[in-house]
């Protein structure tokens, strides 16, 4: 391709693509996101070109590897477009069902999506709740173009948002507008983003950086990953105008390196965007330029912390600076002023400055505008990555999109925002989903991580699950945090394991406050959190780990396994399956597990054909 | 750690001498030997004009890095949230169980690593463990983990 100079350059080549693509032409989409590859969709992709090939149909009908559709649970899922029909667990042995459908102009009926309330094979995307109820923005493209073709993206009006602010605008338009939008941080603390960028602009020096933070280390939250493998293009054009809007000449997109796929789509997303002139020297031919590098990041939670992180990318330790400190859009990387933004932050920015910061303000609430990615996971039917509005609650994003519980009559609660989040319950439900909602009821939005809890997860049990994963991820550079996140890990783990000592739970709250105020940086502060959340509005829970139960029946010291011998046909399956040996018994007749043995796995329970083994 | 100069050279990058070029390095060699070994380390230190000291405090500091030998097939479990929830712990546990691991996580012949991490971001999948070629393995129970290995061998013929 041919370097573009000025803007008219870039829409002489979009129509250009958009000239050679006869929209009427069939066009399979098969989901390439993480989760549908783990289902076979490059296996199922290769087999429909096969297909079509033998068919003598492959110059007719074209197949398209896509970013991530969201509804992962059912995956691949297949689109066949222009007309928008929709497939969920295609697997590759489908593949000569679907082209053969699609020769006749029929319908792969054992393909289609079946609604689970109805019962009803459902045609389209939009039909389905967990679609319709979404506000698919940042993720619109997604799911319709190639990740590796920029052609695909500059045929969608890709670049466009660039090519205005360089042509159209200057720096301190380009800020003013999305201050004026309201955009505030995806990552987590919910900062204003024009705010941001504003101090950097002014802060002095000829140097300046550009960083994307796609250290995605929250536990449950796969957000960036979809967007930096489905659209890396989209996120590469906001650190563009971004770096024009305060003046930044060299920028770092930093992955973590667990994502090996975003990885590679953003490689190639900027070896293109050089080739074409869209980065590299002397931008659309405007005399700006930026310079991107891709740092993969070697896996510390800390590194979210952006001193953590420059610190990381110059080659030391993750370790927040000590305060006091200037901001890092002042000091930053190599000591020069920078600014990170999230993954969703970054991508939102093309979209403002297409569609401008009015648009932006009319989606979402007052003081959270536009959209927010959440990744739905945990005990809930439709586990998948959902974009929202802002200000939606989360009994709608629970049971209206995500489709209600997958086992159990109810959602006990949710856990929203990874380890610096909190846990809330059902009565909750309606709290709106913003940032300041949120911290109203002593959780966080985080980076949109939320995970579904069902009535056999343990509150206590939860508590201490993230508090091990802090306390591990704790850099250990300041006191209240390394000493805190320890004591608080041993007082739940005494609980859990119904060791629990009258006194604790005071003691417990006592050292949480401690170290949510004492703390340097966000990782401390937020670290008790999910303790206090679940003391607060999960007390009774607390309370019966004191008196030796588990009301859950997670904590496995907490807990026993028992057949009962009416149920109990003798089928032996139990037995076989349990690896520490202590279930006996003979053929035909009722098994039994001896408690010294048992180690409380549940493996057996699972197994078990009549439900004759019972959790007390 | 002894610091004269290694039999052979570990390390073939040709990084910038700059700071920031430490985490690629150490990456780039513990790609080609799957851990960092202490001679790798002294050299990667001399190479970037790094004291070893810091060499080995951003190797142990970041979780992607490992000291000790690992298997020839490394198998990852996720202990995400998501994945916890549904019972990844228990996974783990038989993984353990059926490969004879130890406490340095390597399986009783020495070729397989299980290792526990924090989020492999394929939630919906949960519990999700990846097989040594790569390959992601979704809801999986202790059940299933019998299959999983079997197939892994199938496809690694070992």
């Amino acid at each position: 391709m041919v370097r573009l100079r000025s803007p008219a350059d870039l829409d002489a080549l979009r129509k250009s693509i958009c000239r050679t693509r006869d929209p009427s032409k069939l066009c399979i989409t098969v989901c390439g996101g993480t989760g549908c590859r783990a289902y076979g969709s490059e296996e199922l992709a290769t087999g429909l070109r096969q297909e079509l090939d033998r068919q003598h149909l492959g110059g007719e009908v074209e197949v398209k590897l896509t970013g991530c559709h969201g509804l992962c649970e059912r995956g691949p899922i297949v689109i066949i477009q222009p007309a928008g029909l929709f497939y969920a667990g295609v697997k590759p042995e489908d593949a000569a069902a679907v082209v053969r459908a699609l020769v006749h102009g029929g319908v792969a009926d054992r393909c289609l999506y079946v609604d689970p309330e109805s019962g009803e094979p459902v045609r389209r995307a939009e039909d389905i709740p967990f679609y319709r109820k979404q506000m698919r923005v940042v993720l619109a493209a997604n799911g319709r173009i190639d990740p590796t073709s920029i052609a695909d993206y500059i045929a969608i009006g890709g670049y466009q948002a660039l090519a205005k602010a360089l042509s159209e605008m200057t720096p301190e338009e380009v800020i003013a507008e999305v201050q004026r939008a309201g955009l505030r941080g995806r990552g987590g603390a919910g900062f204003p983003t024009g705010t941001k960028w504003a101090s950097c602009r002014r802060a002095p020096g000829p140097h300046k950086y550009v960083i994307c933070n796609g250290d995605e280390g929250d536990p449950g939250a796969y957000m960036d990953r979809s967007v930096l493998e489905g659209n890396p293009h989209l996120v590469i054009e906001g650190m563009v105008i971004g770096a024009y809007a305060i003046g930044a000449s060299e920028g770092y997109v930093y992955v973590r390196a667990e994502y090996p796929l975003a990885v590679k789509h953003v490689r190639i997303a900027i070896a293109q965007a050089e080739e074409l002139g869209l980065l590299g020297d002397d931008i659309l031919g405007s005399g700006f330029s930026l310079h991107l590098r891709v740092f993969e990041g070697a896996g510390a939670f800390v590194c979210g912390e952006s001193t953590a992180l420059v610190a990381s990318i110059e080659g030391r330790r993750g370790m927040p600076s000590p305060l006091p400190r200037p901001r890092t859009t002042e000091v930053g990387l190599w000591g020069k002023p920078t600014v990170i933004n999230n993954v969703e932050t970054w991508a939102n920015v093309p979209l403002i400055i297409t569609r401008g910061w009015k648009w932006f303000r009319s989606l979402g609430t007052e003081g959270s505008p536009g959209t927010k990615i959440f990744s739905l996971t945990g005990n809930v039917r439709n586990t998948g990555l959902v974009e929202v509005p802002m200000g939606i609650t989360l009994r709608e994003l629970v049971y209206g999109i995500g489709g209600g519980p997958r086992v159990g009559e109810r959602c006990k609660a949710v856990q929203i925002g990874g380890p610096s989040g909190g846990c809330l319950p059902e009565q909750l439900f309606d709290t709106p989903i913003d940032f300041d909602s949120l911290q109203g009821v002593g959780a966080m939005m985080g980076s949109g991580g939320l995970v579904v809890l069902s009535e056999d997860s343990c509150m206590v049990e939860m508590a201490r699950f993230f508090l091990e994963f802090t306390q591990a991820e704790s850099c250990g550079q300041c006191p209240p945090c390394r000493l805190g996140t320890k004591r608080m890990l041993e007082l739940l783990t005494r609980l859990t394991e119904g060791k629990g000592r009258p006194g604790d739970l005071s003691l417990l709250e006592e050292v949480a406050r401690g170290v949510s105020e004492a703390s340097l940086c966000g990782l401390g502060q937020t670290a008790p959190n999910p303790v206090l959340s679940t003391l607060a509005y999960f007390r009774e829970e607390y309370e019966a780990h004191l008196a030796g139960r588990c009301p859950a029946g997670a904590c496995r010291a907490l807990v026993s396994y028992e057949i009962s011998p009416e149920t109990c046909v003798g089928c032996g399956l139990c037995a076989k399956t349990c690896s520490q040996g202590a279930i006996f018994g003979q053929p035909r007749s009722p098994y039994r597990i001896e408690p010294r043995l048992c180690s409380r796995c549940g493996a057996c329970l699972a197994v078990c054909p009549t439900k004759a083994i019972r959790k007390g | 750690m002894a610091m004269g100069k290694p039999a052979r050279r570990l390390f073939t990058g040709s990084p910038a001498p700059h700071e920031g070029a430490l985490i690629p390095a150490l990456q780039e060699l513990q790609e080609k030997l799957r851990h960092l070994p202490a001679a790798g380390l002294a050299e990667i230190s001399e190479r970037l004009g790094i004291p070893l000291s810091r060499v080995f405090g951003v190797a142990t500091f970041y979780s992607q890095f490992s000291l000790q030998p690992r298997g020839k097939h490394v198998i990852r479990v996720c202990l995400g949230t998501a994945c916890h929830v549904r019972g990844a712990s228990q996974v783990l546990e038989e993984l353990h169980r059926r490969l004879a691991v130890g406490e340095d996580g390597l399986s009783a012949d020495g070729l397989v690593s299980v290792e526990p991490v924090r989020c492999l971001g394929a939630c919906a999948l949960a519990p999700v463990v990846v097989g040594a070629d790569g390959r992601y393995f979704g809801g999986m129970t202790p059940a299933k983990v019998g299959k999983f290995l079997q197939e892994l061998r199938g496809g690694k013929r070992g």
